[in-house]
């Protein structure tokens, strides 16, 4: 076994500043899944699991990671944040150098996060930003953004096995990997037809109506497959009646995410690469048919 | 265009003219043919019943004020600006060629039975109905116009060009109607600007 491991690619999984969310949908993979990366990775260090070393060890020895995951945001501010002594940015930074392949777990690690909204410290960062050239000089790919609140463990596994097949992965103008956000949570979504006729749902949890309107749903503007990889294997926010607050995005976490931003009536932003104006003229138009079938619940 | 386009279009033309004056029950086929100095039968050649033209008409009279807010739509104007050009264009309209307003006031609001099938809600007045909503839209995302819902602000609008153009059409005003532009403007701005 532990000749095994040798051969096994290494993975470090840092936890800077983060509320544990990624850990803990890692930990709510499919069983199978979960087996199969276990057997092809050797994860060498997780704070929240039980491994032969410490971080302090790590940050010590000469040892090589190839994958280096970060959950969480970076801060170069010690009043505020501190492992062992040292902050999230010196850390990083020193794992960075002995690591080929550097991936950003979360919305947090990406862009910052729930974090950055924190106004004591202005000193919050994602990794791209907290990171020089020089300091990813090592690195054998650019920085992989898996953003989420929180990530789906399948994107983890996605993005890992795909590295260590392939060694690289095609990555969108934000850092994510193509193959997992070129999608909207839109695709898929089961209430699609609602959205079509323009059919609102009244209030959380029901299988009826879209959220877009009144509930402030982003999917048709948020790059995920929420509805195509689905949560726990069985479902997702919106299929469950709770509107998507667009967690993949740079932006989130948004102020009132809820709410659909409207002016006289009229969404302030519509679905991505639609023109106010055609979309506008589209949506009169269904909203003037009025179809029984969807008017009604679908299980009496 | 082709020239069966063409065609069409002169025979909603002359239509309008007609339904306007005597509404859309006494108006005929017939009556349509004539003024077009065409047979009753080739007429049918180009639609197939009175209410498929009284639908087309209606399609076809929105879409020049559609057109004529389009314009200023683009425009790169206040919002303000943009309801005092509109009010103008309109009342323009109105003086021009009254029958298209005539029209929109006589048949399609008070014969709804007639535009049931085929015209349901917005359907064929949809295109200068997405103007309106663009005009709204961005006056109160610039903050020009206060938040409110979306009827109350068009009906405030159609309300006050519609009553206006009925007051020209019973020829009670006293001056020319377009005299009366920048006042109609004036109040219908006042009812959607934006207050601190």
């Amino acid at each position: 076994m532990k000749n095994n491991e040798r051969n096994k690619p290494k993975i470090v999984w840092l936890q800077a500043i983060t509320c544990n969310g990624n850990t803990h949908s890692f930990l709510s993979a499919n069983v199978n899944r979960l087996k199969l990366f276990l057997n092809s990775f050797d994860l060498i260090y997780h704070p929240s699991l039980t491994t032969d070393i410490l971080l302090d060890d790590l940050l010590k020895k000469d040892e090589e990671i190839d994958f280096l995951l970060v959950e969480g945001a970076i801060s170069s501010n010690k009043e505020f944040f501190q492992l062992s002594n040292q902050t999230t940015n010196e850390i990083l930074k020193k794992l960075v150098l002995k690591s080929k392949y550097l991936i950003a777990v979360g919305s947090c690690a990406s862009y910052g996060g729930v974090h950055k909204k924190f106004e004591q410290n202005n000193n919050i960062l994602g990794l791209q930003e907290a990171l020089f050239e020089h300091d990813t000089s090592t690195l054998k790919h650019p920085i992989v953004n898996l953003t989420g609140c929180p990530v789906h463990p399948e994107w983890i596994f996605q993005t890992l096995f795909s590295l260590k097949e392939y060694k690289q992965i095609a990555l969108d103008e934000k850092g994510r990997p193509k193959e997992i956000y070129s999608y909207l949570a839109h695709h898929g979504c089961t209430r699609n037809e609602y959205f079509e006729w323009k059919v609102e749902a009244n209030s959380f949890g029901l299988k009826e109506g879209c959220l877009f309107y009144e509930q402030g749903c982003r999917g048709p503007m948020t790059h995920s497959n929420c509805n195509k990889i689905l949560w726990n294997d069985v479902n997702s926010k919106t299929r469950a009646g709770m509107p998507c607050i667009g967690c993949t995005e740079f932006d989130f976490p948004r102020n009132n995410m809820l709410e659909t931003k409207k002016n006289i009536g009229i969404p302030d932003e519509v679905p991505l690469g639609v023109s106010k104006r055609a979309y506008l003229s589209i949506a009169g138009v269904a909203k003037t048919f009025k179809i029984d079938r969807l008017n009604e619940k679908i299980i009496k | 265009m082709s020239s069966k386009e063409e065609k069409k279009n002169s025979i909603i033309e002359n239509a309008l003219k007609l339904f306007s004056k005597k509404g859309f029950y006494n108006t005929t086929i017939p009556d349509i043919a004539k003024a077009m100095s065409m047979s009753v039968g080739n007429m049918y050649n180009y639609f197939k019943s009175k209410e498929e033209l009284a639908k087309f008409a209606i399609k076809y009279s929105t879409n020049i004020l559609a057109t004529d807010l389009k314009k200023i739509n683009e425009m790169d104007a206040s919002s303000k600006e943009k309801i005092f050009l509109f009010t103008k264009k309109y009342l323009e309209n109105v003086q021009k060629s009254p029958e298209i307003i005539e029209y929109f006031l006589r048949v399609y609001l008070s014969n709804r039975e007639v535009f049931q099938e085929g015209c349901e809600g917005f359907l064929c007045v949809s295109e200068f109905v997405t103007e309106v909503m663009i005009l709204l839209d961005e006056g109160a995302a610039k903050k020009e116009f206060r938040q409110q819902d979306f009827f109350p602000a068009f009906a405030m609008i159609m309300g006050a060009l519609g009553g206006f153009a009925f007051l020209s059409g019973e020829q009670v005003l006293d001056k020319d109607i377009i005299s009366y532009s920048d006042d109609v403007a004036e109040n219908i701005y006042r009812a959607l600007k934006y207050e601190k």
